[in-house]
């Protein structure tokens, strides 16, 4: 049952199971989810949307809570602005 | 483009771990029009997360309540509209949530320490790298050091190796004595013995280390290293990843947002898990870090409550006792010591929403006052992080809740206006 499928993360393709979040894909590809108000590269922290520092950009819409959206096939991933 | 849903429960639900699931199941069986919202993907809070493995507890708890007439819906609580009205939000609907009685079953999170490099990529909690590789990140050959306090760390520790993970070393702030004891607190729990033992057997050949703990991560862009101090000595392990969580602290915004009492930090109860608020109800680690066994059995008292079924909630309440023996000893095993408050060094960021950093908060009063002169808690987390830890660090008191107590969608705010726009709402927080 792990059909897996491509989504693309700061431009990049990244091929991921289904079932797997936008925060994971995120660290797959080595890329931080945000940078912070000073500009410090952010990645996830609690893993359960408590710590929005998981933001990043999901098909163009951003500030999305990354650990609590499951990538789906194509999905655009970027680190939020 | 959003669509406002209304819908009216006898009994609704918030949080849909197992005290939630508890609750909605048994309120359901006897005839309640049950409504339970969580803001996951999928059921079973953040320790079933799904529960993919066949006949667990797990499982069969959340087949149950699928089976159930239970209403199942997914969104996320962040205001309350009127009396007895709630109003959620998910990614193409607000809802607009009414009922008679209500269980609060909204479960805990980790408190997090600052210490200079916990900001860094790959430092992540306890519970949250658990949750990342439930999620799919692999994590086989990997190196992970797990570090803070609490039951959490072995059992985060046992799944991270079985998925591959290498783990060099597991630090416990506690002390050996403290440990010891609180081994001894689980002979009086048959079912913690078998958990323990499992867990022994896991993690045979992992390196636990007693008055620990990590005084500084290291890297440029993700964390390469971890120091730590180990018995007063201070080691630099090499890793990919630092777990670090220091035990639990209750999610009890929304109790506070309705009004309920907070006795504590947790949110008081009665007997029949009664809030101060008439007709709501509270189950599980709202009422007191105590878990899984513990938070079942509160909620399975709240939904029986809540449907009227007084004797066979009261029948319940001899099993609670035991399992809050339980809880007691979580306290006072996990309690931090007094040296982690020298943790950060001035330059480190405390709150990681407003990046505000230790020198420029160490010197005010109260929580309020940081909050106003500095932004300190006042971004999308809402204080969520840096709350508990600056009541650690400088032990301010918790302030009030404003709603929404989680940033919404300006549309969300606005009522119903059906627009696609999509943009945070940055809280106000406690002024």
């Amino acid at each position: 049952m792990s059909s897996q499928f491509t989504v693309t993360v700061n431009g990049a393709p990244i091929v991921v199971r289904s079932a797997t979040t936008v925060a994971v894909a995120m660290a797959m590809a080595g890329q931080a989810c945000r940078p912070s108000v000073s500009g410090e590269p952010r990645g996830p922290l609690c893993g359960m949307g408590i710590c929005f520092e998981c933001r990043v950009s999901v098909n163009k819409k951003p500030h999305r809570l990354g650990c609590q959206i499951l990538c789906e096939p194509g999905m655009d991933v970027k680190t939020d602005e | 483009m959003s669509r406002a849903v209304r819908q009216r429960f006898d009994l609704l639900v918030v949080g849909g771990g197992p005290a939630g699931i508890a609750g909605a199941v048994y309120a359901a069986e006897f005839g309640s029009r049950v409504g339970i919202v969580d803001d996951n993907a999928r059921l079973g809070g953040q320790i079933w997360r799904g529960a993919s493995e066949a006949g667990s507890a797990a499982s069969k708890w959340i087949e149950r309540l699928q089976s159930s007439s239970a209403r199942v819906l997914h969104g996320r609580v962040f205001q309350q509209l009127e009396p007895r009205v709630l109003l959620a939000e998910n990614d193409d609907s607000i809802q607009e949530l009414s009922y008679e009685k209500l269980i609060l079953a909204t479960g805990a999170r980790e408190r997090f320490l600052p210490f200079p490099g916990w900001t860094l990529p790959n430092v992540m909690g306890v519970g949250g790298l658990q949750a990342m590789v439930e999620c799919g990140l692999p994590i086989q050959g990997k190196r992970v050091v797990v570090a803070g306090t609490g039951p959490l760390l072995l059992a985060a520790a046992a799944y991270l190796r079985q998925h591959g993970a290498e783990i060099p070393i597991i630090c416990e702030q506690a002390s050996w004595a403290d440990l010891a004891r609180f081994s001894m607190a689980l002979l009086a729990q048959p079912s913690k013995i078998l958990q323990g033992l499992q867990l022994k057997r896991e993690l045979a050949g992992t390196k636990l280390s007693p008055n620990s703990w990590p005084v500084a991560a290291n890297g440029m862009s993700t964390v390469e290293s971890v120091t730590i101090s180990r018995s007063d000595k201070l080691e630099t392990v090499p890793c990919d990843y630092l777990a670090c969580g220091f035990h639990l602290v209750p999610n009890i915004e929304l109790p506070l947002l309705l009004g309920c009492q907070i006795q504590n930090d947790c949110v008081r109860v009665d007997d029949f898990q009664r809030t101060t608020v008439a007709e709501v109800f509270c189950a599980g680690e709202p009422t007191g870090i105590g878990g899984v066994e513990l938070s079942l059995v509160e909620g399975e008292i709240a939904g029986l409550a809540a449907a009227g079924r007084i004797a066979e909630a009261s029948s319940l309440f001899g099993r609670r006792e035991k399992l809050r023996g339980f809880g007691r000893s979580l306290d006072r095993t996990f309690q931090l010591r007094t040296e982690l408050r020298s943790l950060p060094p001035p330059e480190t960021i405390v709150c990681r929403c407003e990046d505000i950093r230790y020198s420029r908060l160490r010197d005010h009063a109260s929580w309020r006052e940081a909050k106003l002169q500095t932004r300190c808690g006042m971004g999308p987390c809402q204080g969520r992080i840096c709350g508990p830890a600056t009541q650690f660090l400088f032990k301010w008191n918790p302030d009030s809740v404003r709603p929404p107590i989680f940033p919404v969608r300006i549309e969300s705010m606005a009522g119903f206006k059906h627009d696609s726009t999509f943009e945070l709402c940055e809280p106000t927080g406690g002024r």
